[in-house]
């Protein structure tokens, strides 16, 4: 086992599937020579060469669209945006296409194609590189949005990822690529998609936190169940669509508690929907409200003013004592 | 320095049947007969299914659809000068082109109708994808299929339509770019049928052709009358042997005109004049095709009252199996979300079904 951080982590899991299956295609702006502007795809090029390793010309809509058509045709598309913020351009081709076209067609075409992306802030660029903007692809059937949170989970995901039947959004914490290592095993690892993870049991309180938010809710709840002697229990939501509805409501059930952290914007985002389903099956199991610990309804602010927006350490531990206190 | 010239470009046009029947026999493809008559017969089969659909669509038995009369050369010309592993990727104005490849007068009555089973009437393998209804967002689909096919060793080209309002969108300029750069083995048929809805050409673009369009992106371009069977069939065959060949991609230009309203949903009168129609039916596709036929000996009223009963006999059994179909699985798009079903949806699925079952209870 080595320890990798996340960047590293997911290039091993592409790397090999490239190795697997001749019909894996990686293809996206700078990601041939240069890696990818964040080294994801770096050695790949050199590796399985130029027709498998793709620098396309500067074209969102362009990679989405020609990756469905690869797709249809029976190549693994592994398509990616430079920044989450420039994917915009090719909603149409996800919402309009990919997400469609095994209902569109009854079965007879299908997508299975992988569209990676980093996410959320952490990297003090410029503006549009920092949202969370998991909810405008979850709101699509028949996407599916994975978003790993340590190097060992992001490794089995993309596996996972380019294994499975239907479109994938793949979206790459970026704050997390390298702000630490973990073992990751050479050998094959695959998780399920569709699947949240206990990460941490508990019976006072249930928190839930997806991408970089996990790191900052596990700091939390470590620093607060030390002061507090409260046992948390953490779950690490691992796909937003389709969401894992029987781990959360079995954690709510047993401890009565919840707290939702997301680095997105507070309203219409996956801790809305997280509350609502909580709602439809464990309601008279709440002792307490459930809390939600977001980004503020505002246009993400410049990285100067960031790292106060996300969730931090202190909302969260606010958050625990209130619902905990209630 | 002196200012110099570093490049220049030329673009052709071609037309070897005019609008009076005149031929230009230098240029006239060696088609055989049978092809000939082909061509002739799908031409038809477009045109008066369009005739049915239209009536069963004020009728109220079919949904909206945009008809293709006028159009039914480009199509038709082109479905038949493809070969069996070359893609079909459409908009929705290519019926011709469509069953040409297969598929039934059934299949797009059921899609017309608002039923999926219209888009799965072929298999996979048969290479034709499903309508388009994004304008120009095909084409990036065609661009990646194209590379796909060459980089399998599949001998396989692609050919996308689209219309004149289409090379305004952005996708269109991508994919002649992402076509070019990896030389694509994809030939872009543009249907220039003048108007976009309401909007004509010459305010959807400044340029003098959209042919020219495929200068910017270095691939051969050409404007054809695309009224003249005679005139695609050859602009077609020459980019479909580029293609084949490993050289490309292409843009071609089909100048026409959409006879008919966009969809069933307008009224033509309220953007555009009779006279102009009227002048257009003059150039119409059919007429001047069956002129060629007749003058070459292979085409009389005979042989058309034949085939018009034929082609009737056809329509006909189609639209009553249409009518006659009752096994809609209501629940169906439920199993056509992903390849497994998620809990989810699962359990939609179950409240779907009981909300049907009350209401079908409370009848």
């Amino acid at each position: 086992m080595a320890k990798l951080n996340m960047v590293q982590a997911i290039n091993l899991g592409m790397k090999q599937e490239m190795a697997n299956d001749d019909s894996v295609i990686m293809l996206g702006e700078d990601v041939g020579v240069d890696g990818g502007v964040f080294r994801v795809t770096d050695g790949l090029q050199e590796i399985y060469g130029e027709d498998r390793v793709m620098d396309t010309p500067l074209a969102e809509s362009g990679i989405v669209g020609a990756s469905i058509g690869m797709a249809l045709a029976g190549l693994k598309p592994v398509a990616e945006m430079q920044f989450s913020g420039f994917s915009y351009l090719a909603i149409h081709q996800m919402e309009g296409h990919a997400a469609r076209y095994r209902s569109r067609s009854q079965g007879v075409w299908t997508c299975p194609m992988v569209l990676r992306m980093p996410y959320g802030g952490g990297v003090r660029a410029l503006e549009h590189h920092s949202e969370s903007r998991e909810v405008l692809w979850a709101h699509n059937p028949g996407l599916k949005v994975v978003i790993p949170s340590t190097p060992r989970n992001a490794r089995a995901l993309i596996v996972a990822a380019i294994r499975d039947p239907d479109p994938v959004v793949f979206m790459e914490p970026k704050h997390s690529y390298r702000a630490f290592k973990e073992e990751v095993p050479e050998a094959e690892e695959v998780l399920p998609i569709g699947k949240a993870r206990v990460v941490q049991e508990g019976s006072d309180l249930t928190v839930i936190a997806w991408g970089a938010a996990m790191r900052t809710v596990q700091k939390a709840a470590k620093a607060f169940g030390e002061k507090t002697g409260k046992s948390i229990e953490i779950i690490d939501l691992l796909t937003i669509s389709p969401m894992d509805t029987e781990t959360i409501v079995a954690s709510v059930k047993k401890t009565g508690r919840c707290v939702i952290v997301q680095e997105a914007v507070r309203s219409f985002g996956p801790a809305s929907e997280i509350i609502a389903r909580i709602n439809d099956h464990a309601l008279m199991y709440l002792e307490a409200p459930v809390a939600r610990v977001t980004g503020f309804d505002v246009v993400t602010p410049n990285f100067f003013r960031e790292k106060m927006y996300v969730p931090t350490v202190e909302r969260i531990s606010d958050a625990l004592n209130q619902t905990l206190d209630f | 320095m002196p200012r110099e010239t570093i490049a220049e470009f030329g673009l052709e046009h071609l037309q070897i049947l005019d609008d009076t029947g005149k031929l230009d026999a230098k240029l006239e493809p060696k088609l055989d007969d049978a092809h000939l008559l082909e061509i002739y017969r799908y031409m038809m089969l477009a045109r008066e299914s369009d005739k049915r659909m239209l009536n069963l669509q004020r009728q109220g038995r079919i949904g909206t659809f945009g008809p293709s009369t006028g159009q039914e050369a480009i199509a038709v010309t082109t479905a038949l000068a493809m070969n069996d592993e070359d893609w079909l990727v459409g908009a929705f104005r290519e019926l011709g082109a469509r069953l040409v490849r297969g598929e039934t007068l059934l299949g797009n009555l059921l899609l017309y109708n608002g039923c999926e089973e219209g888009n799965a009437v072929l298999p996979a393998e048969k290479r034709v994808l499903p309508i388009n209804i994004i304008v120009a967002s095909q084409n990036l689909q065609a661009v990646g299929l194209g590379y796909a096919m060459k980089h399998q060793g599949d001998k396989g080209a692609v050919v996308s339509f689209m219309g004149d309002g289409a090379t305004s969108e952005g996708d269109f300029h991508e994919a002649l770019n992402f076509a070019s750069v990896w030389r694509a083995p994809v030939i872009f048929i543009s249907q220039n049928n003048q108007w976009a809805i309401s909007v004509p050409r010459e305010k959807q673009m400044h340029s003098q052709t959209i042919a020219q369009k495929g200068i910017a992106y270095d691939m051969p371009c050409i404007q054809v009358d695309g009224n003249d069977v005679l005139a695609m069939h050859v602009a077609v065959t020459e980019a479909l042997d580029r293609a084949h060949a490993g050289e490309g991609p292409t843009l071609i230009e089909a100048v026409t005109y959409r006879l008919m309203m966009h969809t069933t949903a307008d009224d033509p009168r309220k953007y555009r004049s009779e006279e102009e129609e009227n002048e257009w039916w003059e150039k119409e596709p059919i007429k001047r095709f069956r002129g060629y036929l007749e003058k070459k000996g292979l085409w009389d009223d005979k042989r058309e009252e034949a085939l018009l009963a034929e082609l009737k006999a056809q329509i006909d059994t189609d639209v009553k199996e249409f009518e006659s179909r009752t096994d809609f699985k209501v629940d169906a798009p439920f199993d056509y979300v992903y390849a497994e079903e998620p809990a989810e949806i699962a359990q939609q699925r179950t409240e779907f079904l009981e909300s049907i079952g009350k209401e079908a209870n409370h009848g």
